[in-house]
């Protein structure tokens, strides 16, 4: 009963707390803050249903709900998520009360709408994760970029509105070639199978023509590889999360890049497998400029924001990389990544935010010698430090060799390159790191800085339990992800065969492939 | 054998609760404090129990057959992703054996001499975390089944240097050293990365037994894949035993405290390669090409850093060019296929150098932190215990029979010389490095220790030996520098070097090879001894003229050849070199730059760009 029930209460839960907070006073900041941390906490522990319910041998959809919503269409409410989802939704569920408490004394004012804005942004992006219906992921995938549009706009830095500007430029230039495919692919099932539907499970077994996935392929990867953003379409990141309020930032690195490197998985995989297996060798090559890119410009930059911003680029060209190897390793490697880097530089910039919070700079020239005032501050510091750069025993480790040991079957030279990446990474974030916290204290300023408080203890706590957790004992999330995983590759080679098979053979009518459909 | 979970879970506990104590407390450099004692009591505690467990589980090999004393545990899986499958899982050999010995007895030891060493500093607690966490990390790599989980522990020994290097953050030339060691490290893991993926899709597992045992049926002899494999991960050892070209880093890591010295960049985790390679040995066997290379670098690495070592005269820049110098003997062991003899030498280079070090700290100790040995001198009527403690030291490292390092340095020679693999220029220049060695340990040893006082006066008025705490781990070192090599005494001697037959089962196979050595006739393994022995003698008494007798003699000569003299008092200028690559590397950072203000802000650039991306690709895609 609860399992048909959870993806919806996990997705319109926050949404229940909007409608609570419009209630209320907007001059009660604390019962606000206190509501909002709550709802999302509560979020949190529902979730964790799912991953305990979670049947780990099964590739199926699970937790579904399929009614339909808007009949003559072909619209349906269709939920349901597998190994690859799983530990996306739960990434967003623990990821957002974290940055709701962290933003308890960096946000005063409009306090009302900054956490209506947060929660509203979590039902968008659990909404992304959970849907198997096109239109409503859709919905759902624009929905979100109104919350994160006020978040950067209002609550952002000096130079919000341009970076707002350009972030939805970008995003909506992407998504509206996607909604054309999407429509596409809708009249295309009609014409195949006589009837309209969005079901994205229905879709996926059509054999899409190659001439006419190579441009629907391309709309929605177009779409995803903002989103990412995969070289040379992440010129807004580093603007956005400069300009995002401490919690955008997390948010934004945390769970709304995953939305790309998801979108590949869910959608450019298994609808149009040959496009993405023969021009992958054009997605492998940018996912490394992105990553040996990335690290150098990281190297020269002054702000430690826009420099963990910049990192960004090259973890998910790690995350990139690993998907487009196309192997077991690769894939599992990319979707634990994903979920790393939403820990490690979730943590990241919430260690900028605190920095900030004391200090307004984030110039790393302002600093140095931090480390003798704030000694708990640098030890957590630290370890999200050398999570990101990937030592063993930390979840950087397992996720970066997974990917270099899967792309490494597929293509040496791919993994030597990528593996430069690790190098560079030591390089920009221990001199970052040394420039920052080590030293003799210069500035008269930061001789009086106080070390964490038991709040940001808190948040920060969880985050560095699970990067020793992912890089310790990772089992669950591979034994997990494993059947979906093996599911989609496969699934994805005996389509790009039979697609071939088709293109080369005579001509077949739609007798024949809903012949074919049904020998299934 | 399931105390063997115990070996490194003791200092990793350790680790953790000195871990909050030093968050618990801003300093601890006040006296008598309880957290204080209790730091110091859990800091040797948790390596004692190990060092304790440890032998429990070497006499419990040892109980075994022969043929039998291989014993795997398995803790729990650890990665899991298709047919890549490792566990957290351990290996007891008599190879790993030897090695938790060595870790955790040295370590223990200079765990107790640090308590005196460090009395007085503010990060106490920190410091004994880092080096609680050292123990775990070096203990897990030696203890490791498989590739994936050695190189866990490589690279936490390496953060654990990084950190302890760098140990006086405050001063930027220490975290410079860090960083720099950190760096080099890397570049050196790399390979070592690269070389256990082809391995991973080479074999289809990183399990030891496994890649070992089916070594012989998948890779040819001397073929391409081989070859490669150890290369990859010769590179790795490369990068953290210091060898040629990647050894910059270790000098600087002498930034750290002296203990971490001994420890980490003298007795232990340098090591690491050597142990890496020796534990490879069914792989590298197959590789001749690989084989020669770790030789020619060996030898390479180990007479050019001794003659660095001959005119430095910070007293632990020479001990560590003396400890890249050693390595190289190690190297050149395992490169003529001697496996055993470089782990013998690898333990016995343990016991003296680590000693030498701790000297060297009690040195400091008493001289309120002087390195420089042009301001030493008479130090022997001052601090006796010391000074008796380097020169057993000394003796050991010089090679000097009935010590330690005679035993092991001498049968490296040997094999160098007679193996199959050996070559008469190997032995050569092991001769040779042997003749510096005691030529600069003496010379160090002279000026620390005898002949005139060249001190400050203030500073000598304040000489005093050092506190038991200190001493008494010297004395401990001392007595095992001398007898360490009567476990390994050779066939030729009339020993029954049950230190090879213990490590027997290990190196069957490189065994059976240097087997192939016994028609060299005994006399001819008297001769090279004598000649060793000889050369050894010349090089202390040439310092003892030098420095004891005319000590004008270095300044005329330093005068006289004034170039080559240069050239090694600036260490080849090596440093500037690198300083030159640099400078490339600051181009890039300077294309950084270049990149950096192609970032302009401007969305009309940024379109501009966006279309020329695009054509591009298209362009590709229409003409490829």
């Amino acid at each position: 009963m609860l399992d048909t029930w959870i993806l919806t209460i996990l997705t319109f839960f926050p949404l229940l707390g909007v409608l609570v907070l419009l209630l209320i006073d907007r001059g009660r900041h604390d019962a606000i803050k206190a509501i909002a941390f709550i709802v999302s906490l509560l979020n949190a522990i529902f979730s964790l249903y799912i991953y305990f319910n979670f049947t780990s041998e099964s590739s199926v959809m699970q937790f579904s709900v399929n009614k339909a919503w808007i009949e003559s269409l072909g619209i349906s409410y269709h939920l349901g998520i597998d190994g690859i989802s799983l530990f996306l939704v739960l990434l967003t569920t623990f990821l957002t009360p974290l940055a709701i408490l962290s933003s308890w004394s960096a946000i005063t004012e409009k306090v009302k709408g900054y956490y209506i804005s947060m929660l509203f942004l979590e039902t968008g992006m659990i909404g992304v994760f959970v849907s198997l219906d096109l239109f409503l992921f859709y919905v759902f995938w624009e929905v979100m970029l109104i919350p994160m549009y006020f978040l950067i706009g209002i609550w952002g830095g000096p130079r919000r509105i341009y970076a707002t500007v350009k972030f939805v430029l970008f995003t909506m230039t992407g998504s509206l070639l996607m909604l054309v495919a999407i429509l596409v692919l809708y009249f295309m099932n009609h014409s195949f199978t006589g009837t309209y539907t969005f079901n994205l499970l229905e879709i996926i077994k059509l054999p899409i023509p190659l001439g006419a996935q190579f441009w629907l392929f391309f709309a929605f990867a177009l779409a995803f590889a903002i989103k990412v953003p995969m070289f040379p379409f992440h010129t807004w990141l580093p603007d956005a999360h400069v300009e995002a309020p401490t919690a955008g930032s997390v948010i934004l690195a945390g769970v709304l890049l995953k939305m790309g490197t998801y979108g590949f998985l869910r959608f450019c995989l298994p609808l149009f497998p040959n496009t993405f297996i023969d021009y992958g060798l054009l997605f492998s090559v940018l996912a490394i400029i992105g990553i040996i890119y990335g690290a150098i410009v990281c190297i020269r930059q002054e702000d430690v924001k826009s420099l963990v911003a910049f990192s960004s680029v090259s973890h998910l060209g790690f995350v990139m990389l690993g998907l487009f190897a196309l192997n077991i390793q690769g894939m599992e490697g990319g979707i634990l990544q994903m979920i790393n880097h939403g820990i490690s530089t979730g943590a990241l910039f919430l260690i900028v935010g605190m920095i900030y919070e004391r200090r307004h700079t984030r110039l790393i020239a302002d600093f140095g010698g931090v480390s003798k005032k704030m000694p708990v501050f640098a030890a957590f510091f630290m370890i999200v430090t050398l999570s990101s750069i990937g030592l063993p025993g930390t979840n950087g480790f397992v996720g970066e060799f997974t990917i270099l040991l899967g792309t490494f079957k597929s293509n040496v030279v791919y993994a030597v390159l990528g593996a430069v990446g690790i190098i560079l990474a030591a390089i920009y974030m221990l001199w970052m790191y040394q420039r920052t916290m080590f030293g003799k204290i210069t500035k008269p300023e930061n001789e009086n800085l106080k070390d964490l408080n038991l709040r940001e203890k808190i948040v920060l706590i969880p985050l560095i339990l699970a990067i020793f957790w992912i890089g310790i004992y990772p089992k669950p999330f591979f034994n997990k992800m494993e059947p979906s995983v093996k599911n989609l590759i496969e699934n994805a080679q005996t389509k790009y065969e039979k697609n071939q098979l088709i293109e080369k053979g005579l001509t077949i009518d739609s007798q024949q492939i809903k012949l074919m459909k049904h020998m299934e | 054998m399931n105390y063997v979970y115990f070996v490194p879970l003791f200092p990793l506990i350790g680790f953790l609760i000195n871990g909050l104590l030093a968050l618990a407390r801003k300093s601890y450099s006040d006296g008598k404090h309880p957290l204080k004692s209790l730091v110091s009591w859990i800091g040797c505690t948790s390596v004692g129990l190990s060092f304790l467990a440890s032998i429990a589980i070497f006499f419990e090999l040892l109980a075994l057959p022969a043929g039998e004393r291989v014993v795997q545990k398995i803790a729990f899986p650890w990665i899991l992703s298709g047919k890549f499958h490792i566990d957290v899982g351990f290996l007891l050999d008599p190879l790993s054996s030897v090695m938790i010995l060595v870790v955790s007895g040295v370590g223990f030891f200079i765990h107790v001499y640090s308590t005196g060493y460090m009395a007085e500093d503010k990060g106490y607690a920190r410091y004994f975390s880092y080096l609680n966490l050292f123990t775990f990390f070096m203990l897990m790599l030696v203890l490791s089944n498989n590739f994936l989980l050695l190189y866990v522990g490589w690279e936490g020994v390496g953060l654990c240097s990084y950190l302890l290097i760098g140990f006086w953050y405050e001063k930027k030339s220490a975290a410079d050293a860090g960083k720099k060691a950190f760096i080099v490290n890397r570049i050196g893991d790399f390979g070592f990365a690269l070389g256990v993926m082809l391995i991973f899709w080479t074999f289809g597992s990183l399990n030891f037994s496994h890649v070992f045992e089916n070594a012989p049926h998948v890779l040819a002899l001397g073929g391409g894949l081989v070859t490669a494999i150890t290369l990859l991960l010769f590179l790795g050892a490369i990068g953290k035993s210091a060898q040629i070209p990647l050894y910059i880093w270790l000098p600087d890591a002498m930034e750290g405290p002296t203990p971490v010295s001994a420890l980490i960049h003298a007795a232990t985790m340098v090591t690491a390669g050597v142990y890496m390679v020796a534990r490879c040995h069914a792989l590298f066997l197959l590789a001749p090409v690989t084989m020669g290379v770790v030789a020619v670098i060996g030898a390479a690495t180990a007479i050019y850093a001794a003659s660095i070592g001959l005119v430095q005269n910070d007293i632990k820049r020479v001990l560590a060019y003396s400890t890249i110098s050693q390595l190289g003997y190690m190297f050149l062991a395992c490169g003529v296929g001697a496996f055993t003899a470089g782990i013998f030498h690898l333990m016995t280079h343990a016991f003296f150098k680590a000693l030498l070090f701790l000297a060297a700290g009690s040195v400091m100790h008493a001289l309120a932190g002087e390195l420089n040995m042009q301001k030493m001198g008479g130090l022997k009527k001052y601090i006796p215990i010391t000074f008796w403690c380097f020169l057993a030291g000394t003796l050991a490292i010089s090679g000097i029979p009935l010590f330690s390092g005679f035993f092991s340095k001498d049968e490296i020679l040997w094999k160098a010389f007679s193996s199959p693999h050996g070559h008469f220029l190997l032995w050569l220049i092991g001769v040779a490095t042997a003749a510096l060695t005691a030529f600069y340990m003496f010379r160090l040893f002279f000026m620390t220790f005898l002949g005139k006082s060249r001190m400050d006066p203030q500073v000598e008025s304040h000489v005093h030996e050092s506190p038991k705490s200190m001493t008494i781990p010297l004395m401990v070192l001392a007595v095992l520098s001398v007898i360490g090599g009567y476990s390994g005494i050779p066939h030729s001697l009339g020993g029954s070097n049950r230190f090879e037959g213990f490590l027997s089962s290990v190196f069957e196979h490189g065994h059976s090879e240097t087997q192939a050595a016994a028609y060299h006739a005994v006399s001819t393994e008297y001769l090279l001894m004598i000649i060793s022995i000889v050369v050894v003698v010349i090089g202390i008494l040439v310092a003892h003229r030098f420095y004891i007798q005319n000590l004008n003699i270095p300044k005329r000569l330093a005068i006289k050849y004034k170039f080559p003299y240069r050239v090694l008092f600036n260490k080849y200028y090596v440093d500037e070199l690198y300083a030159i690559a640099n400078g490339i590397a600051s181009v890039v950072k300077g294309l950084g730059v270049l990149i950096r203000k192609t970032q302009t802000g401007y969305l009309r650039n940024y379109a501009l760009s966006l279309i020329f991306g695009a054509m591009l690709i298209l362009v590709y895609y229409i003409f490829r």
